[in-house]
């Protein structure tokens, strides 16, 4: 460790933990609380029920479908964004944050209108035998448009960062643009792709707002796990609820803490370890 | 000239809370608030202005009236937790009874301090169809043919959609005798026919009407005739089956959230107020059913004959109901796993 | 000098591609919520601005946001600062405790709070005591707001300040500033950008969070109904326009904050260019 030579430590290091103590972690004890309730088995019934298994199934599944679309969507779109000058550029970047700024229960009501079979867009779909509202297309779609910019945004800077000389010494070798991307530009972006992926991914698991006014909510079908839970709470099984929590949380934090050092470890590849990251 | 900047945020937001908090306050005396079910907006947004005129000219006050809407589970748990509501007006005994179970909000007796067990008004379930009903539905034993796709709310989640079960339950029950078995069988069936389980009441309006989704929707009566109304009565036809089932909405005030014998009165007055003439013919003219008799013959037409079996009944009470039925496990789990 | 891609074929074909996707993907739902919004004319719309609860909506939306993001601003800071100036143990802990928002579905969020602050909740019923109110008030839409936007600006300064280094404030206080002066002189100018994209960030999401605000809400109308939670309480009014006439004033205060975002990213690039 090294000497404290910047002031304001002390400073900061109370204000942060007075925060994380009440605004974060002070929730999480009525967490623990409910869970405290519960012996094991009970706690292994309540998050195995049949039904909310399947719940699992049908989330993991949309919630994989979007960030799959998101990673190359993602990638097309980095790419375009980083690569060429061409007229509108500026917009369809600024586009890419749509999402994040626009509130997820106006997308999902939004997109449940265009989508249904009496929808602009459903409608154009409908003939093919193709739904997706009320189905998990429709999920997987609601899921994808909420979590667009994670792929984009952490794709789009390395590509930026990447020195012209790298392609220039790929192309003069013969290579062809394919087989070049593919052994020079890859291997530079490929962990952001997989940062961004698993973000949209984790993003995904949890969404509500958006995801319920396009889901059909049929039982073994169309439910995600969001919805298992405010069922729980329509039965005022609190523990229940807080159980079917704990695994959506669990699930996400370990995927955050995976990226987190994932992405230190990128870090100190790309920066010699010179911080400790 | 940095540190002006924090101070002048907070100032704004002190200004902007205050003036948010007098904004409701300077408009009435005294305010009141009606936690009720997803359905029932147009209704009270007709009754609550009668109501303050009515308590204006008695008392020479002002009275706000407050209005709370969402699903009936949503809002007990919400008064459970602390939403300071004043009067409930919901549209399931069951969540007024757990505001006296968990609670401790209201006395036991609660049904008997108003008439007929504190329900001002009933309805009962229909089954709104598309323009000259294709699929001819006139009961419920109709609803389960294999062509026919239905839309109401997940019961689950949803005060209608426990009715609706109820009722297809009863009805059949009654039509086979008892025979349970083939009660579960069509009970499987018809929850197999449902394309989307939205929610909420209006959700599986909005499914219906909006999307243009299934063939059948089944709500209250009451929702069933306000659709009609909104949306063009070319479009739709409201069937009531001939067996059906009594849908009653309880009423009560909060005692816990009242904090002075004069806002008791005020809730007590408001409740009251249901029950008059006028309110009723307000209620009937929203086509709820009451039992004032004047309004009731005046609206006969309006309210087609059909058999109201009541859930006490059929089966037992509604602890009972959500006890076998709607508990994880229950029936309606057993019914629709796989 | 030639670069992988740059084909004329191949760059027309991903461009008319990309922009086609995104068109399809992001533009026809923006449009088709103004669309909705104006679909019976001007008029409609106007009226249904004018509301008294949407109003209330604006109103309290806006003073949810205008409490949340000097909060989350100043914790972001010190967070920031304390992670990427110190080495202590617990720091890594500390990142991943800041993630925990976006980990935690916001209905659950709502929910642990209600639990907590509720009247049932260990802390709610000693609130409840003293007579404070803080769910289903604005108070309590305020903190679950907090919660949920918290991580944005520390977010975006850490990797900034981790990459930027601490070399310039050492240097600052071996010359001998204070505290303050070295952040308001040497830290703020190289983070001023990113503290911004925070403070956008934090604002757009403290106005449109809808999960979380939902929970702890009450929906009682003209109190505690923000803009979100009043889109669906009127799209469930049979009132389509009304409904897409809040969204549309939601999805133009989107588009601003892509617009002001495009800006300040523009000024950057001018910045990091002239000073390359």
């Amino acid at each position: 460790m090294r000497a404290r030579v910047l002031p304001g430590f002390t400073l900061s290091l109370g204000v942060t933990l007075l925060f994380v103590s009440l605004i974060l972690l002070l929730p999480m004890t009525s967490l623990v609380g409910q869970l405290a309730g519960l012996s094991w088995s009970q706690y292994w019934a309540a998050i195995t029920d049949p039904r909310l298994l399947a719940s699992y199934r049908v989330t993991l599944l949309a919630a994989a479908t979007a960030s799959l679309f998101n990673a190359l969507f993602g990638l097309l779109l980095a790419w375009v964004l980083a690569r060429y000058a061409f007229p509108g550029k500026r917009v369809l970047d600024a586009l890419m944050d749509l999402p994040f700024a626009l509130p997820t229960a106006v997308a999902g009501i939004t997109l449940a209108t265009l989508y249904s079979r009496n929808g602009a867009i459903g409608a154009l779909l409908a003939p093919y035998g193709i739904e997706i509202a009320y189905s998990w297309l429709g999920i997987a779609l609601a899921m994808a448009f909420t979590s667009v910019p994670f792929v984009v945004r952490t794709v789009q800077p390395v590509l930026e960062d990447l020195p012209t000389r790298t392609d220039e010494a790929a192309l003069t070798l013969g290579a062809s643009n394919f087989y070049a991307f593919r052994r020079v530009i890859w291997p530079h972006i490929r962990p952001a792709v997989i940062t961004g992926t698993g973000l949209s991914f984790a993003r995904s698991l949890g969404e509500f707002g958006a995801v319920i006014f396009i889901a059909g909510n049929m039982p073994y079908e169309t439910e995600v796990v969001s919805l298992m839970l405010a069922t729980r709470l329509e039965e005022y099984d609190y523990a229940g609820a807080a159980a079917i929590a704990s695994v959506v949380m669990l699930v996400s934090l370990l995927l955050l803490l995976a990226i987190n050092l994932w992405q230190g470890r990128f870090y100190r590849r790309l920066h010699g370890g010179s911080f400790p990251g | 000239m940095l540190t002006t900047s924090p101070l002048r945020h907070a100032a704004l937001a002190a200004t902007l809370g205050l003036a948010f908090a007098g904004s409701a306050a300077q408009a009435a005396d005294r305010t009141l608030l009606n936690a009720s079910y997803d359905v029932s907006r147009e209704l009270f947004a007709d009754l609550n202005p009668q109501f303050v005129e009515q308590w204006q000219n008695d008392h020479d006050e002002t009275v706000e009236i407050q209005m709370s809407h969402a699903g009936s589970s949503t809002q007990a748990r919400a008064i459970l937790q602390g939403l300071d509501a004043d009067v409930v007006t919901f549209n399931q005994v069951t969540d007024v009874n757990v505001l006296a179970e968990q609670g401790g909000l209201i006395p036991e007796d609660w049904q008997s301090r108003l008439p007929n067990q504190s329900s001002p008004w009933y309805s009962t379930m229909a089954f709104l169809v598309r323009e000259g009903n294709p699929h001819n539905i006139q009961s419920w034993s109709d609803l389960v043919g294999s062509d026919v796709s239905l839309i109401f709310p997940n019961p689950k989640t949803s005060g209608n959609g426990r009715y609706t079960y109820l009722a297809a339950w009863a009805a059949t029950q009654q039509n086979n005798d008892g025979d349970e078995q083939a009660t579960r069988d069509y009970m499987r069936q018809l929850l197999r026919n449902v394309e989307v389980f939205d929610t909420g009441g209006r959700g599986a309006t909005n499914t219906f009407v909006e999307r243009g989704i299934g063939d059948v929707l089944i709500t209250f009566e009451s929702e069933a005739n306000g659709i009609v109304q909104q949306y063009g009565e070319d479009d739709y036809d409201v069937i009531v089956p001939p067996v059906d089932i009594m849908a009653e909405f309880p009423v009560t005030w909060v005692d816990e959230n009242l904090d002075s014998d004069a806002d008791r009165a005020l809730a007590k007055a408001y409740l009251e107020f249901l029950y008059s003439e006028p309110a009723q013919r307000t209620l009937a003219e929203n086509y709820y059913r009451v039992n004032d008799e004047n309004v009731s013959e005046e609206f006969a037409d309006r309210f087609p004959q059909t058999d109201m079996l009541r859930v006490n009944d059929v089966f037992g009470s509604w602890d009972n109901v959500m006890q076998t039925h709607f508990a994880s496990g229950g029936t309606l789990d057993q019914l629709q796993r796989r | 000098m030639r670069r992988i891609g740059d084909a004329p074929a191949t760059r027309a074909i991903l461009i008319t591609l990309a922009t086609l996707l995104t068109t399809l993907f992001l533009v026809v739902p923006l449009a088709s919520i103004f669309y909705q919004a104006f679909a019976e004319g001007l008029a409609p719309f106007w009226h249904n601005l004018s509301d008294q609860y949407t109003r209330q909506a604006i109103m309290l939306t806006l003073l949810i946001a205008l409490v949340t993001v000097p909060v989350n601003l100043v914790f972001g800071v010190f967070l920031a600062w304390l992670v990427t100036r110190f080495s202590f143990p617990g720091r890594r802990l500390l990142q991943t405790f800041i993630d925990i928002p976006f980990a935690v579905s916001p209905v659950v969020a709502g929910l642990l709070y209600l639990l907590l602050y509720g009247r049932t909740g260990w802390l709610g019923s000693l609130l409840s005591e003293a007579d404070v109110q803080l769910m289903f008030a604005w108070p309590g839409m305020v903190l679950v707001t907090i919660f949920v936007t918290c991580p944005f600006v520390a977010r975006e300064l850490i990797p900034l300040m981790q990459a930027q280094g601490s070399a310039d404030e050492e240097a600052a206080v071996t010359l001998g500033a204070g505290g303050w002066t070295l952040f308001r002189r040497v830290t703020l100018p190289k983070i001023r950008w990113a503290l911004v994209y925070g403070v956008i960030l934090t604002n757009a999401r403290a106005i449109g969070e809808y999960g979380a605000v939902a929970m702890v809400s009450g929906t009682i109308r003209g109190e505690t109904v923000t803009l979100p939670l009043q889109v669906e309480l009127l799209y469930q009014d049979y009132n389509t326009v009304g409904a897409f006439t809040s969204a549309a004033l939601l999805a133009a205060i989107a588009v601003v904050t892509l617009v002001v975002k495009g800006v300040l990213e523009w000024h950057t690039q001018r910045r990091g260019k002239r000073h390359a």
